[in-house]
């Protein structure tokens, strides 16, 4: 009877294994879990007591309220570098996508030899930020860079690259599309998950290399274009060291950004609050632009199981 | 009469044959021409930058540039790395300094949690897994401030601590997700025979799944070897006096020299020798970093 009883609830009081595993869970995840609570949420709480004060390092935060928020929709600079990342980032998402999507179908074929040319399209991800802006400024010199030089090789006249606020936001852009050979890696891998039944079925059944590229390659590799557009939309809200390096942000703030705009309120002018609050304004907007993102995924992302 | 129809066919699909021939032909044919080309244009930038590099005074000033130098000038290197008021030898050492003290808290401390997460069952395990994936969405920007501020009360300022010590907790979000999802492709029934021999699951990590995952740790290793060679912005906001600076923040300095004249010999030069490890690592370890990206999907 008594037995009976003790069977019907086994768990009343927490066994003494229950305790050791989660000890043992803890102890082997604390690193991250400490990490996360010092380097990340602390920091995170920190940063949005900021955004609500008047901080400039060599006095102690004074509360404002939403000030700084309230200013920011009154600061040109603000809606400056915005719009600059926001071109910037149009520009260099479409751009990658296309090119990064082109070089993988190519790097995709049954020919021989495709290592080595991997070898050559993935190289310029490891160049480091500081060392290919150096290059490009010179590359993109108005007076004695090898770009205009090949531009008048073809009697086309020279460009201001980055003297002008007219080419130096596109300037950059070609410049991050070189560098971004990740999204042709995620692109290779895509394509390589790709059923190559699907393919033969379509070949058999008449359609062409085009119909079979834009009608069973881009649904099936949906998904793989979605996650790439969601990071190269965070990538440009991160970009950083060419604007610092190669135009300082000119000219005529033509290059501008987000992100460089919050450095020199943060490092240069030391007005932490101000750069606080931008930073929450940022990722305020990264989660609607994501968000937005997510929500028309249904009507262009095809997933693989999926009914119509 | 029969067979004159079967010859007529057999010679037609024989036809059809040839046709499908030349025509693959044809298109391998553009294949390569695109690849070529392709590659071409995407070293084009690399080459230029050596090419320069070895120029000399007057041919880098000479307009158009030419393409290859016509006198190779490798004197540029020895005398942009020893220029005056620089200290490449030093920013390299420091740089390198930095990598050393990283690499082994991020492979250590990311193996480990990698494996609470996918080995242990604990309370709130999966809790802690959702916020560590969720820490990768957030953006840098918003905890910069208050770390500068907390590195400052620390002490920290001008020194390789903010650079090193947030490595040593955990090693980032993404590595933790890399290595666990190589851990749970790892067959159960190794830890259980192990477990049956008496080992404790600290053993089980150290003797079993960190040999077995050494692919998945060589990819976090160069992963963050390459991150932390490219770092420009940490150490700029971190390091202050020169002898702490690290290679990135050296070229940057070193290229401020040259505004009124362009020496782009020397800045070419020592961007070469700043790419020139980073070409060979990849050279050598392609496919490790190349899988790390695709595994994590993310640059840095």
């Amino acid at each position: 009877m008594a037995a009976g009883l003790t069977m019907a609830r086994p768990e009343k009081k927490r066994s003494a294994t229950f305790w050791q595993d989660t000890l043992r869970g803890y102890l082997f995840i604390l690193p991250v879990v400490l990490g996360l609570l010092i380097w990340t949420f602390g920091p995170m709480i920190a940063s949005a007591y900021f955004s609500l004060t008047d901080y400039r390092i060599i006095s102690d935060p004074e509360f404002v309220g939403f000030q700084n928020y309230v200013d920011l929709f009154q600061d040109k600079a603000f809606f400056q570098s915005l719009s600059v990342t926001i071109r910037f980032g149009l520009m260099f998402v479409i751009l990658s996508q296309i090119v990064g999507l082109a070089i993988a179908v190519l790097l995709t074929q049954k020919v021989r030899g495709l290592t080595v040319f991997r070898t050559f399209f993935y190289l310029p991800i490891i160049v480091p930020a500081a060392a290919s802006a150096v290059l490009w400024k010179y590359l993109y010199n108005k007076d004695y860079g090898p770009i205009n030089g090949v531009l008048n090789g073809f009697g086309l006249s020279s460009v201001n690259w980055l003297g002008s606020p007219e080419s130096a936001l596109f300037a950059l852009v070609l410049m991050a599309v070189w560098s971004g050979a990740v999204t042709t890696i995620i692109y290779v891998a895509g394509l390589q998950h790709i059923p190559e039944e699907l393919l033969d079925s379509a070949k058999i059944d008449g359609a062409n290399a085009f119909q079979r590229f834009f009608f069973v390659t881009i649904p099936m590799l949906s998904p793989t274009i979605f996650f790439n557009v969601v990071t190269g939309v965070i990538g440009a809200f991160q970009f950083f060291v060419p604007a610092f390096i190669m135009t300082e942000g000119g000219p005529v703030k033509a290059t501008y950004f987000y992100n460089y705009n919050l450095y020199e309120k943060a490092f240069k002018w030391l007005e932490m609050g101000y750069a606080s609050a931008m930073a929450w304004a940022l990722f305020s907007i990264i989660i609607v632009l994501t968000l937005m993102i997510f929500r028309s995924s249904p009507l262009w992302v095809y997933y693989e199981g999926e009914t119509r | 009469m029969a067979s004159a129809v079967y010859n007529s066919r057999l010679s037609d699909s024989l036809q059809a044959k040839v046709t499908r021939r030349r025509q693959e032909r044809i298109s391998k044919g553009m294949i390569y021409a695109l690849l070529v080309s392709g590659a071409f244009i995407f070293m084009l930038p690399l080459i230029l930058m050596m090419s320069t590099s070895l120029k000399s005074y007057t041919e880098i000033n000479r307009y158009p540039p030419t393409f290859l130098p016509e006198q190779v000038v490798p004197t540029n290197y020895t005398e942009a790395w020893s220029f005056p008021n620089t200290m490449f030898p030093r920013w390299t050492f420091n740089t390198v300094f930095i990598i050393v003290a990283v690499v082994p808290g991020v492979v250590l401390t990311s193996s480990l949690c990698a494996y609470g997460f996918a080995r242990l069952k604990f309370p709130g395990r999966n809790l802690w897994f959702t916020l560590t994936l969720a820490s990768i969405m957030l953006p840098s920007q918003v905890t910069l401030i208050p770390l500068y501020i907390l590195f400052h009360k620390l002490g920290w300022l001008n020194s390789f601590a903010p650079l090193i010590v947030p490595a040593w907790f955990g090693g980032g979000a993404l590595n933790i997700f890399l290595l666990r999802q190589f851990f749970m492709q790892i067959p159960r029934h190794l830890d259980e025979a192990a477990i049956i021999d008496g080992a404790g699951h600290l053993r089980i990590w150290w003797s079993i799944y960190l040999p077995l995952a050494r692919p998945a740790l060589i990819s976090v290793a160069l992963l963050t070897v390459l991150f932390i060679w490219n770092d420009f912005l940490g150490p700029m906001i971190y390091l202050t006096t020169p002898d702490n600076f690290t290679l990135a923040l050296g070229l940057n300095i070193f290229r401020s020299y040259f505004t009124q004249v362009p020496r782009n010999d020397y800045i070419m030069a020592i961007s070469t020798l700043m790419v020139l490890p980073m070409i060979v690592m990849f050279l050598v370890a392609q496919r490790y970093i190349v899988q790390g990206f695709v595994t994590s999907g993310l640059k840095g």
